[in-house]
């Protein structure tokens, strides 16, 4: 068991290296803090990593990220640990004792991400970078812009064949095959907890019948597909069969605003619906698009975004929440909605339809165990002397309001630990 | 400083097998620095070797030939008194190498790609020469507190946090009370789980934790008069609310105004006032500044069908409020949220989720006061986004609340009650709504909008820059920093960045207050805050060369530089954030950085070898925005994506630091063309730096010119726009613009 207990008193824990664990870990460590970030993945970025751009701006996430890691790499004040999750928490506010476990990555700090094993390695792997829609090789570095640049190995899913092959391949040592999970302990003042979200699970929405058709996808594939890192390169194609889409539908509030699944609204689903219309229109001019929604959530200054969109002849908009989607033996499915302006039934027969399904904050279960207070949807919340919440893990939200919050916690942390 | 070199290459990730790594090594000592060969330098025994050069041979610059400085960068940091410069072998030369064709066979692939790396290890080289250890630019003392405009929800919660955080706190509020709008509320919309209700105000409980802290000085009936100084040490003069004084910061005037001034052509807007750069020797010192002056309820009379100020009883909803604060509401009351009849479903100008909130809020007050009253919510998005979809089920569940999509066509009198007419209603039919009262959901104007309202005393003018392009917010264009402000060590939150709930209003001071004592210790250290956070670099000026020119002190995209009445840059060292946009604008040459400056760059172009004979080899420079476009090569390489072998390219800080005698160099030493990839500019820019792209752009425009007169083409010399992703495009944008050169042929003073 490795301690670095010897850490200078007041240092910050931060849980979760995304957006929002990202700019509280940065925020604190610029003041002067020091900073523990653990992230439990192979590399920092979480969610908005995966995104092809942000809305409004239609900018790429990694640009930001980019300057963050950058940030990382010139501040001595922050300790990165990936493939790490807090084990369990003791002590108290501006004295808490935490225990981390570090899952074995199988490569180690000699890596140069030469790209060797890669080409050894014979296995593959369901891409989860991608939502499982390609391959990749069970050793790979996570997508182009992992930080930190190192391999990571799906050891069980590898022949021995293969793992010797990419033990072999490897000039630097870098595999360790006989890596363990290792504990490590820190004392830290206060603890952010930016554990995100994820994607609410398509297959509990029995109606839209997620699994019945490559036809119906999620918002967060649509990102993938339109992503020149992802499975297609970045052209928008039909899971399955690669078919170009000549129409397309959006599935507004799949999952929230709904009793039987999340009772919230998820804050960035109709706007993250609008920027993929964008991705769509900047491929397909043309074709025609339906979206199926309850309200059009895009105040304040999203309301020019939305502006751009209505004015686009080819765009139905159909107040009604889809009730049904049936699939097609061409490919292609068709929603069925009760317009409720009209109270006509409205129906349209798309090649890809675009479930716009919700957060549920990626904590879960674990947080009563680690002593968190949540409310009833899950969600973290905040208590005053140390343990904080920040970005998704305290409410649905978008970028700009993550980042908003996570600095606010990062002003929390300072304050524990100069208490 | 003392300067002891010593060189590594490294052969590991295919450079050693690629690339001629004697005839690299043969560079370095010409150049007479000490060279070693590693298998892998950034392996802990390839470190160890420089470690022991530096403890046994006293090397502080080691010059690392291996892969991108984006990688290994932390573990390539040998702390103080040493710098490390880099030559990107790995990405830059052997991962981008052309593949063998038809055309081109692998031994001219391999001619080219060592003819390369060699000027990559000619520049390196040059680069270690050239470079300094800079040294933190330090204040001679910093204050700590922080100033806080506004004494609203935003205003006091910016306080409070920032003093429990232990730092002082000037607390300014414009009128007589401290509270701002929402002592005027009856109820809160709720803040926290289970969302459902709505809370009782806390404002007063927040104005007595502001009114008894200790660290707080609260001055109201006070309004800040101008914003001098820096962080770290802005110099604060306050004046009483609504006089005008002779310390009001000055309104801004341009150079061609100055100008025209000076000829008696055009009237002084400042005259009366104390010129900008004076100091008031009775001016508060406070370190940071958080602008949190709210809104006031937007004007909703061009909405003339909905009768606001000509029918009795058509009030705002911060009207309504009012009333509800003061007494009771009527029984039968409409709320209307979307202005736009028949033309458009948008809610009211300057609106936000806030104003489908506080509707909602206020139709519970038509209920509480009246057991039979009844609200009416006529809505086009019912806007509750997060946990607030809850509230608005609250308000489903009320008997009395009826709420429809509609889009309401006019409000008339008729016989003593107002009447509402709707279309499109979620009944399927159209409304005739009888009622007391009629409430537009107006929206909150940022103070912002109306006036300069932080009032900086700075060469750039009293106001933030962006205004216009947020609809009056003192927002920022960024969605990862939102923080980020032109001004550094000035920090703005609440109402004049959004009109937002409590929930988040509180977040946002909350992060503001963050901000300023990150600003004030940065500023203590002497080093930057944001994108360059920590960077100890300064930009130095020799001033005996200056020409008042004022061009650094116009671009500057942070309005970092005053000047004095002849026109000579004062350097505020804590509001620069080291972009070197002053350092590209100097067409003397006089502004450079200990490690980054106009001799450095432009003798590493210089150190491109030239060839002057050959027609197949042209030479082209790239100057290559660290931030994106660099990044964006990177991975392109890593995707083994073929870079041209004729471009040598050299990170920048910014566009904007592009300074164009280094294109001047290039040309003159023969090579053919200059090319400068960098971020986004327009509205929704990409510049980290905000304006360096769009500078950069300007001023290689007005290089076309001067080229033009040298007799060489202005197509020698472009600029273009490259994201981060465009990892797949970057390769051919780089190809298009040689194939352009190419056809132009080779530089007709190559070899002079």
């Amino acid at each position: 068991m490795t301690d670095e207990r010897s850490a200078p008193s007041g240092a910050v824990l931060v849980v979760g290296g995304g957006i929002s664990g990202l700019t509280a870990a940065l925020e604190a460590a610029e003041v002067g803090q020091d900073v523990f970030l653990v992230e439990k993945n192979p590399s920092l970025g979480g969610r908005v990593a995966q995104l092809n751009q942000y809305f409004p701006k239609l900018c790429p996430p990694s640009c930001g990220l980019e300057i963050n890691y950058q940030r990382i790499k010139n501040n001595r004040k922050i300790r990165v640990h990936t493939m790490t999750e807090v084990k369990s928490v003791s002590g108290g506010p501006g004295n808490y004792q935490v225990t981390l476990t570090v899952n074995p990555r199988y490569v180690n700090s000699n890596c140069t991400c030469c790209n060797a094993c890669v080409d050894a390695c014979q296995d593959e792997v369901d891409n989860p970078f991608n939502f499982g829609m390609d391959k990749v090789k069970a050793i790979r570095k996570p997508h182009e812009h992992a930080f930190p640049a190192r391999y990571v190995l799906d050891k069980d899913a590898c022949s021995s064949a293969s793992l010797d092959a990419i033990v072999g391949a490897c000039k630097y040592d870098a595999v360790e095959l006989d890596m363990q999970a290792k504990e490590i302990t820190v004392d830290v003042a206060s603890i952010i907890w930016a554990t995100g979200w994820n994607p609410y699970d398509p297959n509990n929405l029995e109606n839209l019948k997620f699994n019945s058709s490559q036809a119906i996808i999620s918002n967060m594939m649509m990102e993938r597909l339109a992503s020149v890192n992802g499975p297609t390169g970045g052209k928008i194609l039909r899971p399955g069969d690669n078919a170009e889409p000549a129409s397309f539908a959006f599935v507004q509030c799949a999952g929230s605003r709904d009793e039987n699944h999340l009772e919230y609204c998820s804050y960035i689903c109709c706007m993250a619906s609008m920027k993929q219309i964008n991705y769509i229109r900047a491929q397909y001019p043309e074709a025609p698009i339906t979206v199926f929604y309850i309200d059009l959530r895009t105040p304040g200054k999203y309301e020019k975004f939305r502006e751009k969109l209505m004015a686009d002849e080819n765009i139905t908009w159909i107040k009604g929440k889809v009730a049904d989607i049936v699939a097609e033996n061409d490919g292609s499915v068709t929603l069925i909605a009760e317009d409720a302006v009209t109270g006509n039934k409205a129906q349209a027969k798309v090649d890809l339809a675009v479930l716009a399904t919700g957060m549920q904050p990626a904590i879960s279960d674990q947080a009563k165990a680690l002593g968190l207070t949540t409310d009833d949807n899950n969600f973290v919340v905040s208590q005053e002397e140390g343990m904080i919440s920040a970005g998704c893990a305290k409410k649905a939200s978008d970028v700009v309001t993550c980042a908003q919050s996570a600095t606010a916690a990062a002003m929390k942390a300072i304050q524990a630990s100069r208490r | 400083m003392d300067k002891k070199y010593g060189v590594y290459i490294c052969t590991g990730c295919g450079i050693g097998e690629a690339l001629d790594v004697e005839g690299l090594s043969g560079i370095a000592e010409e150049n007479g620095m000490p060279v070693k060969t590693h298998e892998a330098v950034c392996s802990e025994a390839g470190r160890q070797v420089i470690k022991d050069d530096m403890a046994n041979d006293g090397v502080n610059i080691p010059v690392i030939c291996a892969c991108s400085p984006r990688v290994w960068k932390e573990e390539f940091n040998f702390g103080e008194g040493t710098i490390t410069v880099r030559a990107n072998l790995r990405e830059g030369v052997v991962w981008s190498m052309e593949k063998p064709s038809e055309e081109r066979s692998q031994e001219v692939i391999n001619e080219f790609t060592n003819e390369l790396a060699q000027d990559y290890m000619r520049m390196a080289c040059t680069q270690a020469k050239k470079i300094d250890i800079p040294e933190a630019s330090q204040q001679e003392t910093t204050n700590r507190r922080i100033l806080v405009m506004g004494g609203g929800i935003a205003g006091l919660t910016a306080a409070r946090e920032a003093a429990k955080a232990g730092h002082d706190v000037l607390l300014v509020e414009k009128t007589d009370k401290l509270g701002g709008k929402a002592l005027g509320w009856r109820k809160q919309l709720p803040t926290k789980a289970p969302w459902s209700s709505l809370e009782e105000s806390s404002i007063q409980e927040l104005v007595s934790a502001v009114e008894t802290d200790s660290r707080i000085t609260v001055k109201t009936g006070t309004e800040v008069a101008r914003v001098a100084g820096a962080p770290g040490d802005f110099k604060i003069t306050l004046k009483t609310t609504g006089t005008r004084t002779e310390w009001d910061a000055p309104f801004r005037v341009t150079v061609d105004e100055q100008d025209k001034i000076e000829k008696g052509e055009m009237e002084d807007p400042n005259q009366g006032f104390r010129p900008y750069t004076e100091g008031n020797p009775d001016a508060e010192v406070v370190g940071a500044v958080i602008l949190a002056t709210g809104w006031v309820p937007a004007d909703v009379s061009e909405f003339e069908h909905l009768g606001h100020g000509k029918l009795a009883n058509v009030v705002t909803n911060a009207e309504f409020e009012k009333l509800a604060k003061e007494g009771k509401v009527p029984a039968n009351v409409a709320f209307i949220q979307s202005p736009g009849g028949e033309d458009n479903d948008k809610d009211f100008p300057y609106a936000n989720s806030v104003t489908s909130m506080v509707a909602l809020k206020q139709a519970g007050y038509v209920r509480e006061d009246n057991p039979d009253g009844k609200a009416y919510i006529l809505y086009q998005h019912m806007r509750t986004p997060g946990n607030m979809e809850l509230f608005y089920k609250g308000a489903q569940n009320n008997d009395g609340i009826f709420m429809t999509k509609a889009t309401v066509t006019g409000v008339e009198e008729e016989g003593g009650a107002l009447v509402v007419k709707a279309k499109n209603t979620l009944l399927q039919e159209d409304l005739d709504l009888q009622v007391d009262m009629v409430v537009l959901g107006a929206g909150m104007r940022p103070t912002t909008a109306d006036a300069s309202t932080i009032n900086l005393s700075y060469r750039q003018g009293p106001g933030f820059l962006d205004l216009e392009l947020f609809d009056g917010y003192a927002d920022s264009n960024f969605i990862c920093f939102p923080y980020e402000t032109r001004r550094t060590g000035v920090y703005t939150c609440g109402g004049v960045r959004k009109a937002t709930d409590m929930v988040e209003t509180i977040d946002d001071a909350c992060g503001a207050a963050l901000k300023a004592i990150q600003c004030i210790e940065s500023s203590d250290r002497g080093v930057s805050v944001h994108p360059r956070s920590g960077d100890n670099s300064y930009p130095e000026f020799y001033f005996q060369r200056c020409t008042q020119c004022k061009r650094c002190t116009e671009e500057c995209p942070f309005g970092a530089l005053d000047d004095d009445e002849k026109g000579t840059p004062l350097p505020n060292p804590t509001r620069c954030r080291r972009c070197g946009t002053c350092m590209g604008a100097c067409p003397e040459r006089i502004i450079s950085f200990k490690n980054y400056s106009i001799d450095m760059i432009g003798s590493m172009v210089k150190a491109v070898d030239v060839p002057d004979d050959d027609e197949d080899k042209l030479r082209i420079v790239a100057f290559v925005c660290e931030n994106d476009a660099y990044p964006c090569i990177d991975m392109a390489a890593m995707r083994n994506v073929s870079l041209n072998s004729l471009v040598r390219i050299i990170p920048v800080r910014c566009l904007g630091s592009v300074n164009m005698v280094w294109i001047k160099d290039a040309m003159s030493s023969g090579m053919d063309g200059a090319l400068l990839l960098g971020c986004k500019f327009g509205d929704d820019y990409q510049c980290h730096f905000v304006k360096g792209s769009e500078i950069a752009d300007k001023r290689m425009a007005n290089i076309g010119e001067t080229l033009g007169s040298l007799g060489l083409e202005p197509e020698r010399c472009a600029v273009r726009q490259v994201a981060i992703t465009d990892y797949d495009k970057v390769s051919d944008v780089i190809n298009e613009f040689i194939d352009e050169i190419m056809e132009l042929g080779p530089n007709p003073f190559k070899g002079f």
